[in-house]
């Protein structure tokens, strides 16, 4: 073994910051099975809530991307 | 070993000096990076050159592709903004291009893709949210603020809200720019390891030699789906974009 605790230890908290990915992954796919149960119920609503769906699913996968970044700020900065 | 190359995932994103440049001691070199944004300019150029040159009612080919570009945008603009948002037709339309382009030379081998770069799309960012907010202050005046307290909510919960929506609203730039970044970074790495994986198991004379072909054909699939990314990354930055300038024109929502 060699190298220090602490820099392995900034290797295993990026890897924990991928976890972010899960709840991204679970936000995202709700959101657009909701959209695509909406709109074959009511197909001709469906255009005018693309603004909606675009924005929720920016929102939600923020969220990931923080994740995202906490990783890149152990790995480059901290 | 026979097959010594260079299987490191991450080459493909170093920027190198084609032309060392210095200018009171700030880095200008030309890189390998403004080479294709250069180009990718280029393209949108030439092909909105080529596509306007002979314009008619009756469009030809190549002119009923530019159309469709130009319809894409504009429809975007009239759902999420309405009529009065065209004024920035030229700023969304500029924006989607060069991020599409940007994106899809990318996807040439051994081409340099430049949304991969965390300064270029933070660059582009950075542009939107500054027009956001200069627009929306120069349009509304102090109303502009308005966007940080939604109504229509008991007065009490602005304590909890607008810290809330102050916060989403500044991390607006960090999340546009790096969706885009993150995305495109997070393929090419993927694409080139794959394919990294089939050079290692050739690499390997003997039996693993014959699984070779199995990374190879989940390679073509990912850059499949790449292609769609990279048009879908580009749809996203040019809606989000219209959704932020929709708070400058109607702040009060």
């Amino acid at each position: 073994m060699e190298g220090n605790i602490a820099d392995g230890l900034k290797y295993v908290g990026a890897g924990l910051a991928t976890l972010a990915m899960f709840g991204a992954a679970l936000g995202v796919g709700n959101i657009f099975s909701s959209y695509l149960d909406a709109a074959m119920r009511n197909p001709s609503a469906a255009p005018q809530q693309q603004g909606n769906l675009f924005l929720g699913f920016a929102l939600v996968e923020a969220l990931g991307i923080f994740g995202f970044l906490i990783a890149l700020i152990l790995l480059f900065v901290a | 070993m026979m097959f010594q190359m260079d299987l490191d995932p991450m080459k493909q994103f170093v920027v190198k000096d084609i032309i060392p440049l210095e200018v009171a001691g700030v880095d200008i070199s030309f890189t390998n990076a403004s080479l294709f944004m250069l180009l990718g300019v280029a393209v949108i150029f030439g092909f909105y050159m080529l596509a306007t040159s002979k314009a008619n009612i009756v469009p030809n080919r190549v002119q009923s592709v530019g159309e469709v570009g130009y319809e894409f945008i504009a429809n975007m603009i009239r759902d999420t903004i309405g009529e009065e948002g065209f004024k920035f037709f030229p700023l969304v339309f500029s924006l989607f291009m060069f991020v599409y382009v940007a994106n899809m030379l990318g996807m040439v081998p051994y081409f340099f893709t430049t949304t991969s770069q965390v300064i270029v799309t933070a660059a582009l960012a950075i542009l939107v949210f500054l027009s956001v907010i200069i627009f929306g202050i120069a349009k509304n005046g102090l109303k502009f603020f308005r966007l940080f307290a939604p109504h229509g909510v008991p007065p009490v919960m602005y304590i909890l809200l607008i810290p809330l929506e102050i916060i989403s609203f500044f991390v607006r730039p960090v999340t546009l720019s790096l969706r885009l970044f993150g995305n495109i970074l997070a393929g090419h790495i993927v694409l080139k390891l794959f394919v990294g994986f089939t050079a290692a198991l050739l690499g390997t004379a003997g039996a693993a030699a014959f699984l070779a072909p199995a990374p190879l054909l989940l390679a073509i699939a990912i850059t499949a789906l790449e292609f769609l990314v990279a048009f879908l990354q580009a749809y996203i930055f040019a809606i989000l974009t219209c959704i932020y300038l929709n708070d400058a024109f109607h702040p009060s929502h």
